[in-house]
């Protein structure tokens, strides 16, 4: 199948890769770029394992095309700490033995924190309804929701360290978002 | 932010709710799952499955998909030259199990919607996709049944070359059930449908296997690596000692990752054949198709009781739809719900018999609490039943009936000993908590304004700690393993430790909780001991993690390593400063000699005199590590009240879990964050079960439920905030007195959830209904319910 260029950010590094056309955005970052932390636990955009950022917005890249992403800005769980300090939603999931096996974890961490970027001080029912898009098979969420709670008194929980690249793209990626592609 | 990491005033850390090790790893995605390892020139698996429940394979053309440039290989059943089938793991001393030969593709026969047929190996993720579409299968279909009872009438065979679809009659029972239901008032019957669920791990499953140079390495998303190279080593007919199975980081797996899969034996297989590293991923909707079921028992369930509430009978004969094939346990599961057929009550007749019949369905097998679950929810809902029929608190009949807390060790009327327990005390706990009194009188409140609130009670106990090999070896209950558990525990020159584990965790907190244990056994710190698990190349052999085991019997197992290390250390130290081992003690993280503290050595100074002897005496030998395997004398008894309050909106039929509390006892808290964490899944689990989750098949096979779209696992939004207690009830089975969490909270939901159910629904006329209580089953209890009222 031919291949097309795609030219994305992806934590702050600048990439251009050619892709099929239907490459889920969510194998370029794990198969091409090697960024694993971000998982695949559906078919179906139900599971959230796979959601990162797309300039600014979480998405579920494995609803997102490659393609799609051209010129946008990509955050993964990889780009949320900063060197050692972890971010304060990292943080508060360790302290409140919020994931057990992990494997939804890094999507619901990204997911929390985009959570927190539209509504700081959320009640706890705003929470579960924010994070209804993310499954956890392990922790039954409560210690999830304690710790997005814990990260809200955080004066920078909502935020991650890499701004989008340019107004335009960040607006592409708004619209992206928009049209339902994911959470 | 909690203060959770605050050292307790004795310097122990058994006990305190560290923090976990395992987190950072998984919180920065540097975690490394068995789908992030991609050696060089690894090669994709895709399956061909079958769309049919049950056909006769005519003709499988491949020619279209070997032609495709970035196809490697097509394999069929035909192909494959394995030297045995999958295996089933259990065989019951005196009985004949009827049950098909299961391969990993079909051999001329489909069975179940998912069925593989062939499998595509090529160059990359997409294009095997492509290349499965292109293999043409031509099927002639045949008779389904997926009703078990049906089944059970041979009209249609699963199997038209075995004699029937029953596989097999198993019973046990213990006090005399004829006298006990002759000297009843009052014999209820209740046929109870648990329903077939899925475990839902969210990482599917998923394998990769390499070959080089005859040495075979498989990297695998389950529970059991050391069973997966047993049968790889029999299936491939190569020797064990080339095979080396990693599980590394796994996402989840409550039962359904217990399994030998026959994706996991075509990637070894194929990659051994072809020279090159073989993965394959498996998709959510196969996960749905083809990673074992669990559940899926209809029972009948008849108690007998004087009018005073005293249970003198239980009897429950299950039939157990185990699907079209028989996978490692998958006709074991119903008896281990047997072994606590009596629950936590002084019943003195109990009898359970099981028959299992095939299906054109998918296997069940162990899905968290295998065969308890279902066992506390006939016992528990059971007993409400019997309350309303005798016009009693429920709770008063649990108290009447429960075995007393200076029983124990108590043996049931089928002759196991539960270790230890304390009823009265966990149900005490629970009122604590939840003020009945006043609940009763909000209900009446809510009622007048139209809505319907229940509350329901669980007491459960559960075995578990599998097992003690004179009780479950060949010649016992008839499994071929499951017994013993080991540990070997090695410090280093610097005194750091390194603990390795035949347990294979994927979740649970290992890392954390085993070195606590070991640092307070050797006077270290937990960040300073490392736990290895899943590698069958890394320390003594294991049999992994299942049955909530991994503490009771690998904990235990490594608690006795570092009591073997620490008498060794006892003896560097005796000999260096003139003393006898006996009186060499640790004290504030320094082994001194009792009542002499000025003098001591911490424990990098002892592995000093250990790996850099001077003149040891002749027979002491040299190093600090130590192997221990641990055969239990016991199983354990976890045991603990539920409560779980749901809303029902006569309106929709939706229910609603308002509120649910949870006291456990599981012994001695190693690590209470840990616990917790248990036991908020493990309710989870079993309100999903209770309210939305369910496997469906429609009468023709047909998979409905193939997504998560369509498979309800409960999000966030569903649920409230949990309550949880706990009491500390030690067994006496192992020196920690520990006992396992990891299933208890399934073990007790669904039926807490049930009688809740049940008890919002009465006054509305419905006084029974099965699970899963979706909007449209209860709105139409409703309705018939009320007609007859």
């Amino acid at each position: 199948m031919s291949e097309v260029p795609v030219r994305l950010s992806v934590n702050g590094r600048a990439h251009e890769v050619d892709v099929e056309p239907r490459m889920l955005l969510v194998h370029l970052l794990r198969d091409r770029l090697g960024l694993t932390g971000t998982h695949v636990g559906c078919d179906t955009t139900s599971c959230g394992a796979c959601t990162v950022h797309l300039d600014g917005e979480a998405v579920k890249s494995c609803t997102v095309l490659a393609v799609q992403a051209d010129g946008c800005e990509v955050t993964t769980i990889e780009g949320l700490a900063e060197g050692d300090a972890l971010h304060p939603m990292q943080e508060a999931f360790w302290e409140d033995h919020g994931l057990q096996c992990g494997f939804c974890t890094p999507g619901m961490i990204m997911r929390a924190v985009d959570l927190l970027a539209h509504n700081p001080n959320p009640t706890e029912e705003e929470i579960r309804k924010g994070l209804e898009g993310n499954l956890c098979r392990c922790t039954g969420y409560h210690n999830i929701v304690r710790a997005v709670q814990d990260a809200a008194r955080h004066p920078h929980a909502g935020q991650i360290p890499h701004p989008g690249l340019s107004p335009d793209a960040e607006d592409a990626g708004r619209e992206l978002a928009k049209e339902g592609l994911g959470a | 932010m909690t203060a959770i990491d605050t050292p307790q005033a004795d310097g122990r850390h058994v006990g305190r709710a560290l923090k976990r090790k395992e987190d950072p790893r998984l919180i920065t995605g540097r975690a490394t799952y068995v789908d992030d390892i991609n050696p060089v020139g690894t090669l994709w698996m895709a399956f061909v499955r079958s769309p049919e429940a049950h056909a006769t394979i005519t003709s499988i053309d491949t020619s279209a998909a070997e032609a495709r440039d970035d196809v490697v290989a097509v394999f069929t059943g035909d192909d494959l030259d394995l030297a045995a089938p999958l295996p089933m793991a259990w065989a019951p001393p005196g009985i004949d199990l009827n049950m098909p030969e299961h391969w990993p593709l079909a051999r001329g026969r489909v069975a179940h919607v998912g069925d593989p047929v062939a499998v595509v190996i090529g160059e990359d993720r997409y294009s095997v996709v492509d290349a499965a579409e292109d293999v043409l299968v031509e099927y002639d279909p045949l008779p389904v049944v997926t009703d078990p009872e049906e089944a059970l009438r041979d009209e249609v065979l699963v199997h038209p070359d075995l004699p029937s679809n029953k596989v097999h009659e198993w019973s046990l029972g213990g006090g005399d059930l004829e006298a006990g239901f002759a000297e009843a008032d009052v014999v209820i019957e209740r046929r109870i449908v648990n329903h077939r669920t899925a475990g839902g791990a969210i990482e599917p499953r998923a394998v990769l296997a390499e070959e080089r140079a005859g040495h075979l390495t498989v990297w695998s998303a389950t529970q059991i690596p050391h069973f997966l190279r047993l049968f790889l080593s029999i299936m491939l007919d190569l020797s064990e000692e080339r095979i080396r199975v990693i599980a590394p980081e796994v996402g989840g797996g409550f039962g359904s990752k217990l399994q030998i899969y026959g994706e996991e034996i075509l990637a070894a297989w194929a990659s051994r054949k072809l020279g090159r590293p073989v993965k394959w991923c498996e998709t959510r909707s196969e996960a749905m198709m083809v990673t074992h079921h669990g559940r899926d028992q209809i029972a009948t369930v008849r108690v007998g009781a004087k009018r005073d509430g005293t249970v003198t009978a239980f009897h429950a004969r299950i039939l157990a739809d185990l699907g079209a094939y028989m996978m490692l346990l998958t006709p074991m599961v119903p008896s281990l719900g047997a072994f606590v057929m009596s629950g936590c009550y002084r019943f003195p007749a109990v009898q359970t018999d099981i028959v299992g019949v095939m299906t054109n369905k998918f296997a069940t097998d162990a899905i968290r609490g295998a065969g308890r679950p279902e066992a506390t929810h006939m016992i528990e809902v059971a007993l409400d039943q019997l309350a309303a029929e005798l016009g009693m608190d429920p709770l008063e009949v649990r108290r009447r009936n429960f075995i007393p807390a200076d029983a124990f060790p108590y043996e049931t009327a089928i002759g196991i000993t539960y270790d230890s327990g304390n009823y009265q005390g966990t149900l005490d706990k629970l009122l604590e908590h939840v003020d009945v009194a006043a609940f009763r009188a909000e209900q009446e409140r809510l009622r007048a304004e139209g809505v319907y609130r229940g509350i329901g009670f669980s007491t459960y106990t559960e075995i578990c700690g599998l097992a003690p090999s004179r009780a479950v070896g060949p010649s016992a209950f008839g499994l071929q393993g499951g017994g013993w558990e080991s540990a070997l525990v090695r410090v280093h020159l610097t005194g750091a430790v390194t603990a390795y584990t035949g347990t294979s965790p994927h979740g649970q907190g290992h890392e954390t909780g085993f070195a606590q244990i070991v640092a307070d056994k050797l006077g270290t710190d937990p960040q300073l001991v490392e736990v290895i698990h899943g590698d069958t190349s890394q320390g003594p052999n294991g049999l992994d993690t299942y049955g909530s085991r991994s503490l009771a019997v690998g904990g235990e197992a490594i608690a006795r390593a570092a009591d073997k290390v620490a008498a060794r250390i006892k003896q560097f130290v005796a000999h260096k400063l003139e003393a006898a081992p006996e009186d060499i003690e640790l004290r504030d993280g320094r082994w001194i000699v009792r009542g002499s503290p000025d003098k001591g050595f911490t424990l990098p100074e002892v592995a000093g005199l250990a790996y850099i002897p001077e003149d040891i005496p002749e027979g002491m030998e040299p190093g600090l590590e130590e192997v221990a395997f641990y055969d239990p004398g016991n199983f354990v008894f976890p045991f603990g009240a539920h409560a779980a309050i749901v809303d029902v909106d006569v309106e929709t039929g939706k229910v609603s879990l308002v509120r649910y509390v949870a006291v456990d006892d599981c012994g001695p808290a190693i690590n209470p964050l840990l616990i917790d964490g248990q036991v908020h899944g493990g309710i989870v689990h079993g309100v999903g079960q209770a309210l939305y989750e369910q496997v469906v098949y429609d009468e023709t096979g047909q998979l409905v439920t193939g997504t998560f779209v369509d498979y309800a696992l409960p999000t966030a939004a569903e649920l409230p905030s949990f309550e949880t207690d706990r009491t500390e009830t030690p067994s006496p089975v192992n020196s920690l007195g520990v006992k396992g969490v990891g299933e208890a909270g399934t073990i007790a939901a669904s039926a807490a959830v049930a009688n809740a159910v049940m008890d919002a629904l009465r006054p509305l006329g419905v006084s029974y209904l099965d699970m899963p209580y979706t909007p449209m089953r209860v709105w139409q209890a409703i309705q018939e319910g009320g007609q007859r009222a």
